[in-house]
C-alpha cells in the first residue's frame, strides 16, 4: 500500500505533515520517532481513527494493535468474545468457535484461554489476544503502535518473535511503530524515521541504520543505549 | 449537597483554560446562560396551567378585576411583545409588582437579598474553615491505611452527617438551643446571636461533604512523587503539609467554595423557613404558596443571576490562581 | 466478578435501614392504615401519652401510626422522582453521542449550565410551573436530579467511546448497535445503577423538603415532609410531635447514603490487606567496609500478610561509583531504593543487619543530615516537582530548612546549581513553574535539587524511563558527571539492562525480591553467568542483534515473592533447572572477579 501526502491536523497544530510512505506487501515497515513526532497520529490516520487529508491506497482492511494491553480489551468481555468480534462471515457458533481457536493458536495461546476475562491474563498474553483479534478480520495491513513498550523485558522478545513469524508465515504487511530504534531495526525490512511530523529518512533497514543520511537519524542512533559502555569515559 | 460532588471534578477540568480565547468563551457562555435564564423566568408565568391572574385572585374574584389586572400586567398582549417589554423592564431594574402587596418586586429583593447573602457567606466561610483542616488532618492520619479506626470513624460520621438534610438540623437546633435551653433566639434576625443557629444548620452538611473531598484530595497529593521527594529531603512535617500539599488542594477547595456559596444562596430556603429569617428564601416560599407570581418570578431570576455570577467569579479566580494559566501573566 | 458489599458495621447498618424502609413501605398501610385515619375529637393536638407515643394531630389522629403509614408514599414518590430524573438524565446524556455535532454541543452546554444550578432552585421552578402538589414536587425533584445523571452518562459514554477497545471494534467493522450493546452499555451500566441508588436517598430528602415547605404533598395526602410541616407549627408547645417524621426522614437519608457509600466502595475495591505481620530477621552483618559510602547488609522489606518483596539484599557502593539495580516490575528494585531512602510506605516494615551511609547507621542520622546527604530522582519528572511552586523556591528550600541559609543566599545557590546541570538560563528557570519546563529540563532541575547540599548518595529510580532516548542520553551523562564531581555514590534503578550496562560501573540483577547476580559491567555482555541475566540480555534486541534469528524469550512469569517455594525462584522458567533447584535455594556466592551469583548450575 502507499500513503501519499498524508496530513493530520488537530486544530491549528499539524501532527503529521505531508507524509509519503510505501508499505510493500508482506513486509514490515518500521516507523521510529520520539514523543510528539507524529508517529501515533500517522498510525491512527492509517487505521481510519482520525481524519486526515491525502491518499491511502491499496489497503481496504487495516487493523491496529494498541500500546496498552490493559485498555485495549473490553474488561467485561471474555477473550473468546473479543477475538470473535473480528471473525467475519461465520454465522454459526461452532464455526466461530473453531476460528477463534485457530486465531489463538496463531499467536501461540492455548484455546482454553477463550473463556477467560482479560484481567486473568498477563500483559504479554493480552497483547497476543489483541493481535489475534486483529488477525480475525484478515487485514491487508496490521498497524502495531508501540505494542511492546508496556511489556516487561522478558516478554518483549516473545512478542517481537511473534511479529516476525506473522510476516514470515502469513505474509502479513505491517506498519510497526516504536520509539526504540533497536526494536524497530530488529523486526523491520524498511525503516522510516519521523521527526516533527515529517518522515526525514526512509530506506532499507541496513541502509538507514548503517549509513544514516539525516542528522536526526544519526542523533537517534547515537542515543540508543548500549550494553557495553558509551557513557563511562 | 450531592450536586457538589458530581459537579466538582468536571468543573475543575473546564476551568483549566487560559488566554483570550478562553476568556471569550467564558463571556459568551455567561451571556448565553443569562439570556436562557431571562427566557425561563419569563416563560414561568406563561407555563403555569390556567390563568395565573385568576389563580392568584381566587375563583370568587369578579371578572372585571381579573381583566383589569390582566391588562395592567400586559398579559393580554401578544407573547413576543410581552417578552420584549419584560426584558426592557428587567434591564431598567423594574421586576414587576407584587399581586398581593403592590410593592415593587425590586424593592422586596433589595431589602431581603443582603440577609440571605450574609447567611450563605458566613456558612460558606465557616464550612471551609472547619472542613479543610479536618479533611487534611484525617488524610494525614489515615494515609496508606494506617489508623483504620480513625478512617472508619471519619467516613461513618461524615457519611451520616451528609445524609441529614439542613431542615432537620434547623429543627433540632431550634428545639434544643432555642426552645429548650433558651441560649439563642428561635427565629427572626436580631443581632449577632440570631445568626448562630441558622449558620450552623446551613454549615453542618457542607462541612461533612467538604471534609470528605478535602481528605480525598490530600490523599492523592500525598501519594505523588513531589511529596516523596520532599520526604526524601526530610522537610519538617508542617512545611510539607502547609507549603507543598495545601496549595495543590486549593483549586478543588476554591471550586467547592464557589459551588457551595451558590448552592447555599439558593439553598438557604429551608433554613430561612425554619428560622423565619427575613431573606429571599422565605419570600419565595410565601410567594409560591400565595400564588404571588411576579414575586416568585423576580426572586428566581435574581437567584439564577447570582448563581451565574458566582460561578463566573470562581472560574476567573481559578484561572488567576492556577500557575499554568496565562491570564496571570497578562 | 460481582462486587460484594464490605461487611463493615456502616454498610450493614445502611443495608438494614434501607431494608427496614422497604418492609415498612410494604406492611405499613395495611397494618396501621386504619389507626392513622381514625379521627378522635377527644384527643386533638395532644403531646406524648401512652395511647399516643408521638401525640396526635389537629383531628386527633395518632401520629406514630401516620408516620409508619407515610413511609410507603414517601418512598414511592422518591422512587418516581428518581426514575423520572434518571431516565431524563440518561437520555439527555446519551443524545450527544447520537446527534450531529451542533445539536450535541448545544445539549452538552445546556447540561453543563444546569449542573451548576442548585437543585432546589430547579425543583421550585418546576413545582411552580406544574402546580403545587405531589405531582409538581416529584417532577421538580426529577428535574433537579436529571442534570447530574446527564453529566455522568456523558462522561461515562465518552470514556468508553474513546477507549482502545471500542476503536478496535470499529476497525473490525462491528456495527454501531453492537458497539453500543456489547461495549458501551455493559461498561456504563454499573456506575449508573449505583448512581440511581444514591439518588434515591437524595430524592427522598428533597421531596421531604418540598413538602415541609408546603410546596409538596397537600392534605389530605401526607408524606413524612407534610407530617413534619404540621409538627413544626406546634414545635413551641409539643416539640415531640415533630420527632417522628424527623427521625424517619433522617434514618432514610442515612440508610441510603451509607448503603450507597458501601456500594461505591465495593465497586472500586482493591484487595484488602491482611493482618498477619512477619518481622524480617536480620542476618549477621559481618565487618563494616570503611571505604564504602553506602553499605547494606541483609536488607528486607516486609508487608503484613507475609509478603516480603525484598529479601536479604546486600550491596556496597564506593565514592563516585554507580551501581545499577536491574529487574522486571515486581522484582523489588524500587522498594529497595525506597528502603535505603527511608521511604517505604506504611504498612511496610524494613529490617536490616546493617544500613550505613558514610559509615553511620541511617537510623542514627537526623533529618537534617539525611536530607542533605541523600538525593533522589524519580521516574516521572512531571510529578516530581510541586506544580504549585516555582522551581527556584523548591530548590532553595533545602538550603533554608537544613542549612540555615537566608532566602537570598538560598536563591543564589539554587540558580548556581541549575546552571550546574546545564540548564541554559538558570536564573529564568528558577523563576518558572514546573509546567513551563520540558521533561528533560525538569529531570535536570530535580538533579540540581539533590545538589543543593553535598549529597553522599544519589538514588535514581528509573529516572529516564519517561524520557525520549536523546534526552535520556543527556540525563545519563549528567548523572555520570555529577557522581564523578561530587564523589557521591549512586544507585541507579532500571528495568532496561542496556541502559544500566551503558551507565553503571557494577550491575546487580534482582529477581523475585532477591539479588541473583552481581558483576562488573565490563563483564556483563560476555560473562554474565546466571541464566536469568543471560536470558534478559538475549531477549533484548540491540543494534548488533542478528536479525535472522529469533530473540530469546523466557516462558512463564516472575512469581510474586510470597509464591516462591523453598528452591530457586527462577527454577520454573529456567532451561537448566534440576531437581535440586526446585528443592533448595542457591546462595549468592563469589563468582569470577568481583562477581557474585546465586545458581546451582554455574560452576
Amino acid at each position: 500500500m502507499i500513503i501519499e501526502d498524508l496530513t493530520v491536523r488537530f486544530g491549528a497544530f499539524t501532527a503529521v505533515d505531508r507524509v509519503t510512505l510505501e508499505i510493500p506487501p508482506g513486509r514490515i515497515v518500521g516507523l521510529v520517532g520520539e514523543s510528539g513526532s507524529g508517529k501515533s497520529s500517522l498510525a491512527r490516520a492509517v487505521s481510519g481513527l482520525v481524519p486526515y487529508t491525502g491518499r491511502i491506497d491499496g489497503a481496504h482492511n487495516v487493523q491496529m494493535v494498541f500500546q496498552d494491553p490493559y485498555a485495549s480489551l473490553d474488561p467485561r468481555m471474555t477473550v473468546g468474545d473479543s477475538v470473535a468480534e473480528g471473525v467475519r462471515g461465520r454465522r454459526d457458533r461452532a464455526g466461530r468457535r473453531a476460528e477463534v481457536d485457530r486465531l489463538l493458536g496463531l499467536v501461540s495461546l492455548p484455546a482454553d484461554l477463550a473463556g477467560r476475562y482479560p484481567r486473568e491474563l498477563s500483559g504479554g498474553q493480552r497483547q497476543r489476544v489483541a493481535v489475534a483479534r486483529a488477525l480475525g478480520a484478515a487485514p491487508d495491513l496490521l498497524v502495531a503502535d508501540e505494542i511492546t513498550s508496556a511489556l516487561d523485558v522478558s516478554v518483549q522478545g516473545a512478542v517481537l518473535n511473534l511479529v516476525r513469524s506473522l510476516r514470515d508465515e502469513l505474509g502479513l504487511s505491517m506498519l510497526f511503530i516504536s520509539h526504540n530504534l533497536a526494536v524497530v531495526r530488529y523486526v523491520s525490512d524498511v525503516v522510516a524515521v519521523m521527526h516533527q511530523g515529517r518522515v526525514v529518512e526512509a530506506g532499507p533497514t541496513g541502509q538507514v541504520v548503517g549509513e544514516p543520511a539525516h542528522d536526526y537519524t544519526r542523533a537517534l542512533l547515537e542515543a540508543v543505549p548500549r550494553l557495553t559502555g558509551g557513557l563511562r569515559e | 449537597m450531592r450536586d457538589l460532588q458530581k459537579a466538582g471534578p468536571a468543573r475543575r477540568v473546564r476551568s483549566r483554560g487560559s488566554g483570550p480565547r478562553w476568556a471569550m468563551r467564558q463571556a459568551v457562555r455567561f451571556a448565553v446562560s443569562l439570556a436562557a435564564l431571562l427566557v425561563a423566568s419569563f416563560a414561568m408565568i406563561h407555563l403555569i396551567p390556567g390563568d395565573p391572574v385568576r389563580a392568584s385572585l381566587g375563583p370568587a374574584a369578579p371578572i372585571e378585576l381579573v381583566q383589569a389586572r390582566t391588562a395592567a400586567l400586559g398579559l393580554d398582549r401578544p407573547i413576543p411583545e410581552q417578552f420584549l417589554t419584560y426584558v426592557g423592564n428587567v434591564l431598567s431594574g423594574n421586576f414587576g409588582t407584587s399581586f398581593l402587596s403592590g410593592e415593587p418586586v425590586g424593592e422586596i429583593v433589595a431589602g431581603r437579598l443582603p440577609n440571605t447573602l450574609a447567611l450563605a457567606l458566613l456558612a460558606t466561610v465557616v464550612a471551609l474553615l472547619v472542613a479543610v483542616p479536618l479533611g487534611m488532618g484525617a488524610a494525614v492520619r489515615t494515609e496508606n491505611g494506617r489508623n483504620r479506626g480513625t478512617e472508619y470513624a471519619f467516613t461513618t460520621v461524615t457519611g451520616t452527617a451528609v445524609a441529614v438534610p439542613e431542615f432537620l438540623y434547623s429543627i433540632a437546633l431550634v428545639t434544643v438551643f432555642a426552645i429548650g435551653l433558651g441560649a439563642f433566639p428561635p427565629a427572626g434576625k436580631a443581632g449577632a446571636a440570631s445568626y448562630v443557629l441558622p449558620v450552623l444548620a446551613l454549615a453542618i452538611g457542607p462541612i461533612a461533604m467538604i471534609a470528605r473531598i478535602s481528605r480525598a484530595e490530600t490523599l492523592r497529593e500525598l501519594g505523588s512523587d513531589y511529596v516523596r521527594l520532599a520526604r526524601a529531603k526530610r522537610l519538617p512535617a508542617a512545611r510539607l503539609y502547609l507549603r507543598h500539599v495545601l496549595p495543590n488542594t486549593l483549586t478543588a477547595t476554591l471550586t467547592l467554595g464557589g459551588l457551595l456559596l451558590s448552592a447555599l444562596i439558593a439553598g438557604s430556603v429551608l433554613v430561612e423557613y425554619v428560622f423565619a429569617w427575613p431573606g429571599l428564601g422565605l419570600k419565595i416560599v410565601e410567594s409560591i404558596t400565595q400564588k404571588d407570581y411576579p414575586v416568585a418570578q423576580g426572586v428566581i431570576l435574581v437567584y439564577g443571576a447570582i448563581v451565574l455570577v458566582v460561578n463566573l467569579a470562581v472560574d476567573l479566580a481559578l484561572a488567576a490562581l492556577d500557575p499554568t494559566s496565562k491570564i496571570r501573566e497578562a | 466478578m460481582k462486587p460484594r458489599l464490605p461487611r463493615t458495621p456502616a454498610a450493614v447498618a445502611g443495608a438494614a435501614l434501607v431494608a427496614a424502609m422497604v418492609v415498612l413501605a410494604v406492611i405499613g398501610p395495611p397494618i396501621w392504615g386504619a389507626t392513622a385515619e381514625r379521627i378522635d375529637a377527644a384527643a386533638i393536638l395532644q403531646g406524648t401519652s401512652t395511647a399516643h407515643p408521638l401525640g396526635t394531630d389537629s383531628l386527633g389522629r395518632d401520629l406514630l401510626a401516620r408516620v409508619l403509614v407515610a413511609g410507603r408514599f414517601s418512598l414511592a414518590l422518591a422512587l418516581a422522582a428518581t426514575l423520572i430524573g434518571g431516565l431524563a438524565g440518561i437520555v439527555l446524556g446519551a443524545l450527544p453521542s447520537v446527534l450531529p455535532g451542533r445539536a450535541a454541543r448545544l445539549i452538552t452546554g445546556a447540561v453543563n449550565a444546569l449542573v451548576a444550578f442548585p437543585g432546589l432552585l430547579l425543583a421550585m421552578f418546576t413545582a411552580v410551573v406544574s402546580g403545587l402538589g405531589a405531582r409538581g414536587a416529584v417532577l421538580g425533584i426529577g428535574v433537579a436530579i436529571a442534570p447530574g445523571f446527564a453529566r455522568l452518562t456523558q462522561t461515562l459514554a465518552a470514556t468508553v467511546a474513546g477507549s482502545d477497545y471500542v476503536s478496535a471494534a470499529r476497525m473490525l467493522g462491528v456495527s454501531r448497535r453492537r458497539v453500543l450493546t456489547g461495549h458501551v452499555l455493559p461498561n456504563i451500566a454499573e456506575p449508573l445503577i449505583l448512581q440511581l441508588t444514591q439518588s434515591l436517598g437524595g430524592a427522598l430528602l428533597g421531596l421531604a423538603g418540598m413538602s415541609f415547605l408546603g410546596l409538596g404533598v397537600q392534605p389530605p395526602s401526607f408524606d413524612w415532609g407534610r407530617l413534619l410541616f404540621d409538627g413544626f407549627a406546634r414545635i413551641y408547645v409539643t416539640p415531640e410531635v415533630a420527632l417522628g417524621p424527623a427521625a424517619a426522614i433522617a434514618l432514610a437519608g442515612i440508610g441510603f447514603n451509607l448503603l450507597g457509600d458501601a456500594m461505591a466502595k465495593a465497586a472500586a475495591r482493591t484487595a484488602p490487606a491482611g493482618k498477619k505481620r512477619t518481622a524480617a530477621v536480620p542476618p549477621d552483618p559481618g565487618e563494616p567496609d570503611p571505604g564504602a559510602v553506602l553499605e547494606v547488609r541483609g536488607l528486607s522489606v516486609a508487608f503484613p500478610g507475609g509478603a516480603t518483596p525484598v529479601r536479604e539484599l546486600s550491596l556496597t557502593i564506593a565514592p563516585g561509583e554507580i551501581v545499577g539495580l536491574v529487574g522486571e516490575s515486581g522484582s523489588g528494585k524500587s522498594l529497595t531504593a525506597a528502603a535505603i531512602g527511608g521511604l517505604v510506605p506504611y504498612p511496610g516494615t524494613v529490617g536490616y543487619g546493617r544500613l550505613l551511609l558514610g559509615g553511620r547507621d541511617v537510623a542514627t542520622l537526623s533529618g537534617k543530615e539525611l536530607g542533605t546527604a541523600l538525593a533522589m530522582v524519580f521516574q516521572d519528572p512531571m510529578a516530581s516537582l510541586n506544580p504549585a511552586l516555582r522551581v527556584g523556591g523548591q530548590l532553595a528550600e533545602v538550603a533554608i530548612v537544613h542549612q540555615g541559609a537566608g532566602r537570598a543566599e538560598a536563591n543564589r545557590r539554587a540558580v548556581d546549581r541549575l546552571g550546574h546541570v546545564h540548564l541554559p538560563d538558570p536564573a529564568a528557570t528558577a523563576r518558572q513553574h514546573p509546567h513551563e519546563l520540558s521533561g528533560g529540563m525538569r529531570q535536570r532541575a530535580v538533579i540540581a535539587m539533590g545538589l543543593m547540599a553535598t549529597p553522599r548518595l544519589i538514588i535514581a529510580d528509573e529516572p529516564t524511563t519517561a524520557l525520549d532516548v536523546t534526552v535520556q542520553r543527556q540525563i545519563l551523562r549528567l548523572l555520570r558527571e555529577v557522581t564523578e564531581e561530587t564523589g557521591a555514590a549512586a544507585l541507579f534503578i532500571s528495568h532496561d539492562i542496556a541502559v544500566v550496562g551503558g551507565l553503571c560501573d557494577r550491575v546487580m540483577v534482582m529477581y523475585a525480591g532477591r539479588v541473583v547476580e552481581e558483576l562488573p559491567v565490563a563483564r556483563l555482555a560476555a560473562e554474565a553467568a546466571h541464566p536469568y541475566t543471560r536470558a534478559l540480555i538475549a531477549s533484548l534486541p540491540d543494534m548488533d542483534t542478528d536479525r535472522d534469528r529469533p530473540l530469546a524469550s523466557i516462558p512463564g512469569r516472575q512469581p510474586a515473592p510470597s509464591d516462591v517455594g523453598p528452591g530457586c525462584a527462577f527454577a520454573d522458567r529456567c532451561a537448566l533447572a534440576t531437581a535440586r533447584c526446585a528443592a533448595e535455594r542457591p546462595p549468592l556466592i563469589s563468582y569470577g572477579e568481583a562477581g557474585r551469583v546465586a545458581c546451582w548450575e554455574v560452576k
